[in-house]
């Protein structure tokens, strides 16, 4: 009997749990409906394409190649960032660089993004420091899987 | 008017209150149950750049059901397969003519019931075709021919029994007090006040009759805390081999359910459209006080009372469906034959000794 009690007391707090929720929620849109500021929202979430959340300084987004000053790729084509990268993603062809001080360059450098998991190895092993994933583009999506086959002319942009 | 031109009208009218609430409750669901988890919920279908809150989600969701494919399988029954969600619909919706909205108007010097259907056996009337709403759930899950769907009507149909006993049986402790089977009686019976102060709803004369009542219809619906028919997580239940508007129609019907219990329980145990203290003349106050209102406004004032109580009804029951969590099968026998049953025997005994004294 003192158990069933307990059991029907616990039913009725989880029903006012719920119920004061609804409610605090439904004060707090009532008063966004009418113009009114408030600190606390009724919900948490965020409407996504309207409004986006800051991303954090070290999120792992789309990659980019960095430039030169003379704008050439610094890319030396070492085949770091393909060797370490887990999915196999990164295709790089090398070809002669004239600058005697460089001397490699990367001809085609092609990242699969289909394939890549963002794990930012390439990142981390470039000695270069050429490739870096701190565009902030984290709505990549393409209608094709050709689209989302990114080469120079996409990461150096 | 002609009178068979006046239940074509009500009947019309009452149709479309019922389908035009269902449709929104898929709606108020959504809403409700976001604003409970602290999300928005659907908010995105528009139409010429106009949201409102979503309020367009349920006709986005009609047409999208309606494009759908029509899909049979083929190793079911094609003729049970295709009767069994209209079944359970026709079942469901027939309900709407047995419940009181108003009191009786007099339109033009005629009296004009609220009630499309003012049968002396109202109550039985609900209760028999409540419970024949089961023959869509066992003919949809047979005739699948899967063994989940089989599964889960072969549940539904364990579960409606043990609760079908327990919901008559709580209602006889009522019929003792207001000694009428008429829906219209019932509600009639319940104005007027108790001890002085209190309005004579069912609730208050029949405490235990409303709970009892109120968790075994809540099974009848076969929504969460009660959704062994369909246990989304573990069977998908008996409409699995059901799509489009086929399935939209299963899912009309739960709705459908939950403002017919809405309409009952506000019926049989809140008064109907009685508002309290209020009488034929005006409104009484329970320290003596009169405040004549004019005829009209009464009449109004019952008929949005019984609205504010169904809309109140509903309100609770999505809430209980998004607080509590699935019974296990044999909890869920041991709450209808264990406890339910001799909770409402006891009722009956405890009011039959009240009544006679």
């Amino acid at each position: 009997m003192i158990q069933a009690l307990g059991i029907l007391g616990a039913l009725i707090r989880g029903v006012w749990i719920t119920a004061r929720h609804f409610l605090v929620n439904l004060f707090f849109h009532t008063l966004q409906l009418f113009g009114i500021k408030t600190k606390r929202k009724g919900a948490v979430t965020i409407q996504y394409p309207e409004k986006k959340k800051e991303l954090a300084a070290r999120h792992r987004s789309l990659h980019r190649l960095l430039k030169r000053e003379d704008g050439k790729p610094r890319c030396v084509a070492c085949m770091l960032c393909v060797t370490v990268c887990p999915s196999e993603c990164i295709v790089v062809e090398a070809a002669e660089d004239p600058d005697p001080e460089v001397q490699k360059t990367a001809a085609r450098f092609d990242i699969d993004l289909t394939r890549c998991c963002f794990c930012g190895f390439c990142v981390e092993a470039c000695p270069e420091d050429a490739i870096r994933m701190d565009t902030g583009v984290i709505d990549i999506s393409a209608l094709s899987r050709a689209d989302l086959q990114y080469g120079l002319d996409k990461l150096l942009k | 008017m002609s009178p068979f031109l006046l239940v074509l009208i009500k009947v019309v009218v009452a149709l479309a209150w019922f389908m035009i609430l269902t449709l929104y409750l898929t709606w108020a669901e959504r809403k409700e149950s976001a604003l409970m988890q602290d999300r928005v919920g659907a908010n995105r279908a528009s139409i010429f750049g106009l949201r409102f809150f979503g309020l367009f989600q349920p006709i986005a969701d009609a047409i999208k059901m309606f494009f759908k494919e029509d899909f049979v399988p083929p190793f079911a029954n094609r003729f049970l397969h295709t009767l069994a969600p209209f079944l359970s619909f026709f079942f469901v919706a027939v309900n709407v003519a047995a419940v009181p909205f108003g009191p009786t108007l007099a339109a033009a010097g005629r009296p004009l019931v609220l009630q499309i259907l003012d049968i002396d056996a109202g109550l039985i009337f609900v209760l028999a075709l409540l419970s024949l709403g089961i023959y869509g759930v066992l003919l949809s899950g047979w005739a699948s021919n899967n063994r989940f769907t089989l599964l889960g009507s072969v549940r539904g149909a364990a579960q409606l029994i043990s609760y079908e006993a327990a919901l008559a049986l709580s209602l006889v402790g009522l019929i003792l007090v207001f000694p009428s089977l008429r829906l219209s009686d019932i509600v009639a019976y319940q104005g007027g006040t108790l001890l002085g102060f209190l309005p004579r709803w069912g609730v208050f004369l029949q405490p235990l009759g409303f709970v009892v009542f109120f968790i075994a219809v809540f099974a009848e619906t076969k929504r969460v805390p009660f959704d062994l028919p369909e246990g989304e997580s573990e069977i998908i239940g008996f409409f699995a081999e059901y799509g489009g508007l086929k399935w939209g129609l299963f899912m009309f019907t739960d709705f459908m359910e939950i403002l017919i219990v809405s309409c009952l329980v506000s019926t049989l145990f809140f008064g109907g459209w009685q508002v309290p203290w209020l009488g034929d003349a005006g409104v009484h106050f329970p320290w003596g006080a009169d405040w004549h209102w004019p005829a009209w406004l009464i009449a109004a004032a019952r008929i949005l009372a019984f609205q504010i109580k169904v809309f109140f009804f509903c309100w609770l029951q999505i809430l209980i469906r998004w607080t509590y969590p699935r019974l296990r099968y044999d909890r869920l026998m041991e709450l209808g034959w264990k406890i339910l049953i001799p909770l409402s025997l006891l009722n009956i005994v405890g009011t039959a000794v009240l009544v006679s004294l």
